[in-house]
């Protein structure tokens, strides 16, 4: 079995200790001391107001922290059921502390989460991220409902978001899954999402011990799981608030990782996805609400030099990659005025899925193909930004379907690109 | 008098045929090996080829941009470029060995010569070649990080990294095959340590303002207000 590789000796016996699970919650740490307890704490409350029956673990599988986060999981406790309008727990609440090996990537503690749920033959799964400051005992419910009571295999998140938060997800992976994949999976990487059993099973062979990892997992999770035909749905968890010292990396790395992850799904599930038609619409569990969330700070003018200066200095690179007519389409976006300046839908689906189809036939290398739209996806953002400064949730909304149903109106045209050549 | 003029005549032309009937057997045989050695390479050029389809040299030779500097220089694809070396460097192998049959002393010396010269012929050209593509690829790579970091002169430096290491390649193959090699390590010496004695001097006396500009920027709290507050993921 994987999990004897995955498992360390001390973490089995600590398992075996615990016995067979319904409810297993991983809480994946690294140097996140100010907000693992929070999280902890919200695992905790979660199992005691939702599943007071069940029996329950947390999995806390730790990448080598520094900063004491280990002894913060370890000694967080809830004590003031009253106040906090639970019972007092039926069953003991377990919690185990691991290291795991490899250091602090997100693959390895997955896979271990994952192993530990295949051992403990845990019904229902979720993983929670630490860094959040949001985390309720609602999450938990929301989480792990779908797949404990309606026999979902995968939930996926639903968070409440500002309208210019999640660019890259809203331009490119929302609508490109939906249109590719026919599954309209609004958070296709979402860090916080529940499984079945079984498809905690299925992908522990996916990320087999013997396998090398690979980035962007959560990705991969999604897709696999709709390719292999697990039933999906997305539930609503309010905001998504991150501690104040976070800061999400580099756009020069984050967008290679994210699309270039997309683009090997697409290549891998080729397959599937050629035939696949116009999506349904996923069942979406929790109460959704409105929420005024503070403006966000948009530097339109480096977006818009970074984009000038790309399309001008990357054209031998480019021509490769676009066909001519999006080529000089682009290229004439740079002689418009910053006030001016639009990246309609339509040419930006063209570029985007001139850029798989490329990538897929591997016609430059492909981190550089990758590096090579930064600037491009830097002067889409810039346009939609300003295209969507005073719309309201509702218009955004209808804004954003529109260029999802623009992606699906040309997945033809992507097919015919990704086609090898005669 | 004649007669010993006439009996010279003879004998030399006697010796000239004797000579000549004696090396046409030899021209037809190095004929013969040479007309032999051109479909061995023909054949040769033709393996290679397949075997470089097979390893699909001309995808990663687009990987890396060799494809596309092979064109800007008005030159055949790289696969085309290596077969036809490889067809030339077997056929001139043949063509020598034909004429070492000849039996001529001063011509096999040289021939023996070029032997021994034609590994390192081939090790230069593979250098220049490798190098070449990793000029290209670390150039564009330059370009791309550079742009994107919104990097002034991104171009600027990405071809200065291009020229540094394209002269360095041709330095390394040039000392492979031993061409003058005190004056290419003198003169690469002398260029490279001009190039950045220039730089050094134009950056810290004409750059100045721009380096601290530069600097305050990278390192300065103000710099890190200017950033978006936007999440792409």
């Amino acid at each position: 079995m994987a999990e004897d590789t995955i498992l360390s000796d001390d973490l089995l016996s600590e398992l075996i200790a615990v016995g067979e699970v319904d409810i297993l919650v991983g809480v994946p740490t690294y140097n996140h001391c100010k907000t693992a307890g929070q999280v902890v704490r919200a695992v905790q409350v979660g199992f005691l107001k939702y599943f007071p029956r069940a029996r329950t673990v947390l999995i806390n599988p730790d990448g080598g922290s520094t900063d004491g986060t280990v002894d913060v999981v370890r000694n967080t406790t809830v004590s003031d059921y009253r106040t906090l309008m639970t019972s007092q727990p039926l069953r003991t609440l377990h919690r185990i502390t691991t290291p795991y090996s490899g250091g602090p990537g997100r693959d390895h503690a997955l896979r271990t989460i994952f192993a530990a749920a295949d051992l403990l033959r845990a019904k229902a799964c979720a993983v929670v991220s630490a860094e959040l400051q949001s985390v309720t005992p609602e999450w938990i419910e929301g989480l792990i409902r779908p797949v404990y009571k309606e026999q979902f295999d995968l939930v996926t998140p639903l968070y409440h978001r500002h309208k210019f938060d999640g660019l890259l997800i809203n331009n490119v992976v929302y609508p490109m899954v939906r249109a590719v994949y026919g599954s309209g999976v609004k958070e296709p990487l979402g860090k916080e999402f529940g499984v079945s059993g079984r498809l905690a099973k299925a992908l522990l062979e996916g990320l087999g011990a013997g396998q090398p990892l690979r980035s962007g997992i959560d990705l991969r999770l999604t897709t696999s799981a709709i390719r292999d035909g697990y039933l999906l749905c997305q539930t609503f968890l309010g905001p998504k608030i991150h501690a104040p010292n976070y800061a999400e990396a580099d756009l020069t790395i984050v967008l290679p990782r994210v699309i270039g992850t997309l683009f090997e799904c697409m290549g891998t599930d080729e397959a599937f996805w050629f035939s696949r038609s116009v999506p349904a619409p996923l069942p979406t569990f929790g109460f959704q609400y409105d929420l005024s969330l503070e403006p966000v700070r948009v530097n339109r003018d480096r977006m818009l030099q970074v984009f000038r200066n790309g399309v001008r200095e990357f054209a031998s690179i480019l021509s490769p990659i676009l066909s001519p007519a999006t080529l000089e389409a682009i290229q004439r976006l740079i002689d418009v005025s910053d006030a001016d300046l639009r990246f309609p839908d339509e040419l930006w689906v063209k570029t985007i899925y001139e850029f798989a189809a490329s990538y897929h036939h591997g016609v430059i290398h492909r981190d550089h193909l990758l590096q090579a739209l930064v600037p491009l996806y830097l002067g889409r953002t810039s346009s939609f930004v300003a295209e969507n400064l005073g719309t309201d949730s509702m218009e955004f909304e209808q804004r954003l379907e529109g260029l999802c149903l623009e992606y699906e109106r040309l997945k033809p045209y992507l097919i015919e690109r990704w086609k090898p050549t005669t | 008098m004649t007669e010993t003029l006439l009996n010279g005549v003879t004998q030399t032309l006697d010796a000239a045929l004797k000579m000549a009937i004696e090396l046409l057997p030899k021209i037809l045989g190095m004929l013969i090996i040479i007309a032999i050695g051109w479909v061995i390479a023909i054949v040769v050029r033709l393996v290679v080829r397949r075997l470089l389809s097979l390893v699909k040299f001309n995808a990663l030779c687009d990987n890396l941009g060799a494809t596309q500097i092979a064109a800007k220089a008005s030159l055949p694809p790289p696969i085309d470029l290596l077969s036809a070396l490889v067809f030339w460097v077997t056929w001139a192998a043949f063509l020598m060995l034909g004429i070492s049959t000849l039996g001529f002393v001063v011509l096999q010396e040289q021939i023996a010569e070029f032997f021994r010269y034609v590994p390192q012929i081939f090790i230069a050209v593979v250098i220049l070649f490798i190098g070449l593509l990793f000029a290209n690829f670390t150039a564009r790579a330059v370009l791309l990080g550079m742009v994107n970091a919104n990097v002034p002169s991104a171009r600027l430096l990405s071809n200065a990294v291009r020229v540094f290491l394209v002269m360095l390649t041709v330095a390394m193959a040039l000392e492979q095959i031993a061409l003058a090699k005190t004056v290419v390590l003198i003169a690469f010496s002398i260029a490279f340590g001009a190039v950045m004695l220039g730089l050094a001097i134009a950056f810290g006396l004409g750059g100045r303002d721009v380096a601290r500009r530069l600097l305050e920027r990278q390192f300065t709290e103000d710099a890190k207000t200017e950033k978006d507050e936007i999440s792409h993921l």
